[in-house]
């Protein structure tokens, strides 16, 4: 919404942060965003609150005060056991015009990501997507959010200066997880779903959760990626084994994608998955543009190639001349000795 | 039945360079490339279209030469092509470009399906379909994997999360945004191509579309990108290992454990 003047402006205040709720469970992420959302309110001398839309998750409430809500708004309603786009903004809308947050963070998870700009385009206020930097300007006290875009090329600093509440979003694994506070305690509101919010909403007709170990590279600490190099299906075997010992995910390059060695969801780049991994280690993958802006921001890369020139083995922060073939089976081994250190 | 295919054009790379004394993206000398995921919005259109009938209309907004993706969308099978371009829509943040986006499907003639890609590779936020959707007030999905079923007055389709999918009905008008998985886009014939490098392709201005003034382009826009900088740069190969399989295998390990990338316990798990 339009800040009017300053009077309206002062009118919001708070940091919210909407914790996502899948099966009464609440995703970590929200925990994430708690930690954060709570230095952003020592720094604006205010209080931070979350929202909860979801149905059983009241076991879980002491948790969300203990990673730092100040007040938990609950929506808890069979209804909104699975993600609907629609019934969870019309609340979120009456809820944000009703209690006028300053600031809303939420995860760009598959349902943050659906859900928020929805919100924001309602309500008329800016949204920042996948936010790596969060902090308040200490002279104007607006939010300064970070992002990278153009795949990780560049970094924005994004403001929204003049607009309430200030939004955004932030991949999980982001923030840093905060250490919780037993104990803590805070306040509790409780609303409920109103006839109207129930008006032209979409039915879900089932919701199927995979049974075969899902790709999500978005949540993993380490992933293990192939590219061409793996020559076919049984080259990813080996890597899944590499993979499964590290406790990782499995990634790939296009080249292997365009295979058919290895499923897309698989893939990271342009073209396919984004991700910011403590650890990415490349085999045999060159490090062609359009791969490395799914994966420069990870913390630590490590490559393996027999070519020592190749964008990837320059970019490494550790790097590994030799056949990856020979090396990784040694590495299993070497994984699996445990203690030996 | 009418659908909209909403296409953006993107640079063909996104090594997008900084200009060091502007501090501002430079984009002349790029190539201009149809947003790769939006190829997957237009073929889907078509596939709906073959099934039940009606017509693909396909929508940019962007500069003169964004023509160019509204070509490519017509020589793989769409039936006409729309540009928003002029002053009044520069600088647009997603909020603004929905709502441009919007009104054009209003002044279009509705639609009873819309369709946008998973996401821009340049922008990347995700968040102009489910804008658009707002706007228009109308159900929504995004991420879909797969339409499982047309009826004259809905949609189901099956929407990717990151545990599993959910199958939802959405009464039309709806808007749905595609992953890679749907579909495997068709190649233009060179016929098409040709009939489409001829085709007449609409431009309106915000007048055009009836846009308030303060709705769109970069007065309308709540954020405001105030500095653009490259990435941190990497220290680069701090450590290079080239030794015979074994050795070099525990070095890796030894390197990872001592930066406390492996723990222990993923050591012994495995004993
Ligand atoms: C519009 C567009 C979008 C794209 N999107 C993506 C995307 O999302 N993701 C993506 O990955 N690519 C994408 N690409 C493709 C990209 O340009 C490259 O073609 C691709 O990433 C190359 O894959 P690669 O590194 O596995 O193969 P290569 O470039 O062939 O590299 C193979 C490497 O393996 C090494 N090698 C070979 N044998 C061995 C061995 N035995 N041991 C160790 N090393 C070995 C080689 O030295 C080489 O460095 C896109 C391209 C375009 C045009
Ligand atoms: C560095 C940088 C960072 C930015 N960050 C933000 C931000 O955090 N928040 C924000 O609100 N804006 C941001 N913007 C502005 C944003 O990129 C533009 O508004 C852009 O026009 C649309 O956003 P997108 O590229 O993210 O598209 P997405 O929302 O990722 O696009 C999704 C789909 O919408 C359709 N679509 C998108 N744009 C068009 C179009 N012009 N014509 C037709 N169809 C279209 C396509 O089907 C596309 O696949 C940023 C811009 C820059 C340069």
């Amino acid at each position: 919404m339009k800040i009017i003047d300053e009077f309206d402006r002062r009118s919001y205040r708070n940091v919210w942060t909407v914790s996502e709720c899948a099966g009464g469970d609440i995703h970590p992420v929200s925990y994430e965003l708690l930690g954060k959302a709570r230095e952003l309110a020592a720094a604006g001398g205010c209080e931070v609150w979350t929202v909860v839309l979801g149905s059983g998750f009241s076991e879980h409430l002491d948790a969300l005060y203990a990673y730092g809500a100040d007040v938990i708004v609950a929506v808890d309603d069979a209804r909104m056991r699975a993600f609907n786009d629609e019934l969870e903004c019309h609340v979120l809308e009456r809820l944000v015009e009703k209690y006028r947050p300053e600031i809303v963070l939420c995860a760009a998870t598959s349902r943050g990501r659906a859900l928020i700009p929805r919100l924001a385009s309602r309500i008329h206020t800016g949204l920042t997507a996948d936010c790596t930097g969060l902090a308040i300007d200490p002279d104007s006290g607006n939010l300064l959010q970070t992002r990278p875009a153009f795949g990780g090329n560049i970094m924005a600093t994004i403001k929204c200066t003049d607009y309430r509440p200030q939004m955004a979003t932030v991949r999980p694994k982001v923030m840093p997880m905060p250490s919780p506070e037993p104990g803590r305690t805070g306040r509790l509101i409780r609303e409920s779903i109103l006839a109207s919010d129930t008006l032209n909403i979409k039915e879900i007709l089932q919701t199927v959760e995979r049974r075969e170990p899902t790709v999500n590279l978005s949540e993993a600490r380490i992933i293990v990626a192939g590219g061409r190099a793996m020559k076919g299906p049984d080259g990813f075997r080996l890597l899944e084994a590499f993979a499964k010992q590290l406790g990782g995910a499995v990634g790939a390059s296009r080249a292997a994608v365009d295979n058919g060695w290895i499923a897309y969801p698989h893939q990271i780049g342009q073209t396919g998955a984004t991700v910011q991994t403590d650890v990415y280690i490349a085999c045999g993958i060159s490090g062609q543009i359009q791969h490395l802006v799914g994966m420069q921001s990870c913390k630590t890369i490590v490559a393996i190639d027999i070519d020592d020139t190749t964008p990837m083995m320059k970019l490494a922060d550790v790097s590994v001349k030799g056949d990856l073939f020979e090396i990784i089976p040694e590495l299993i081994k070497e994984l699996n000795k445990g203690g030996s250190l | 039945m009418r659908i909209v295919v909403c296409v953006k054009q993107v640079p063909a790379t996104t090594d997008a360079k900084i200009d060091p004394e502007t501090k501002r993206i430079v984009r002349e000398g790029t190539k201009a490339i149809l947003n790769p995921f939006d190829l997957y919005a237009v073929e889907e259109a078509l596939r709906i279209r073959e099934r039940c009938g009606g017509e693909v209309v396909a929508l940019s907004m962007g500069p003169e030469n964004a023509k160019n993706v509204l070509v490519e969308a017509l020589s793989m099978g769409a039936d006409r092509a729309v540009l928003l371009s002029g002053r009044g829509f520069a600088g647009s943040d997603t909020w603004a470009t929905s709502y441009a986006l919007a009104k054009a499907i209003e002044r279009i003639g509705g639609a009873e399906l819309i369709i946008c890609g998973k996401q821009a590779v340049d922008g990347d936020t995700a968040q102009v379909g489910p804008g658009i959707a707002a706007k228009l007030d109308i159900m929504q999905a995004a991420n879909v994997s797969s339409v499982d079923d047309i009826c004259p007055d809905s949609i189901t389709v099956s929407r990717m999360n990151e545990t599993g999918y959910d199958v939802l009905k959405l009464r039309f008008p709806a808007l749905i945004t595609v992953l890679k998985d749907i579909n495997v886009p068709r190649i233009p014939t060179l016929r098409n191509a040709r009939k489409a490098r001829a085709a007449e392709i609409a431009v309106w201005s915000p007048e055009d579309i009836g846009a308030e003034p303060d709705k769109i382009g970069l007065n309308a826009s709540p954020t405001r990108v105030v500095k653009t900088e490259p990435p941190a740069v990497r220290a680069g190969a701090s450590v290079r290992i080239c030794a015979a399989p074994s050795e070099a295998a525990k070095a890796l390990t030894e390197e990872l454990f001592r930066r406390g990338l492996i723990r222990a316990d993923v050591r012994e798990e495995s004993v």
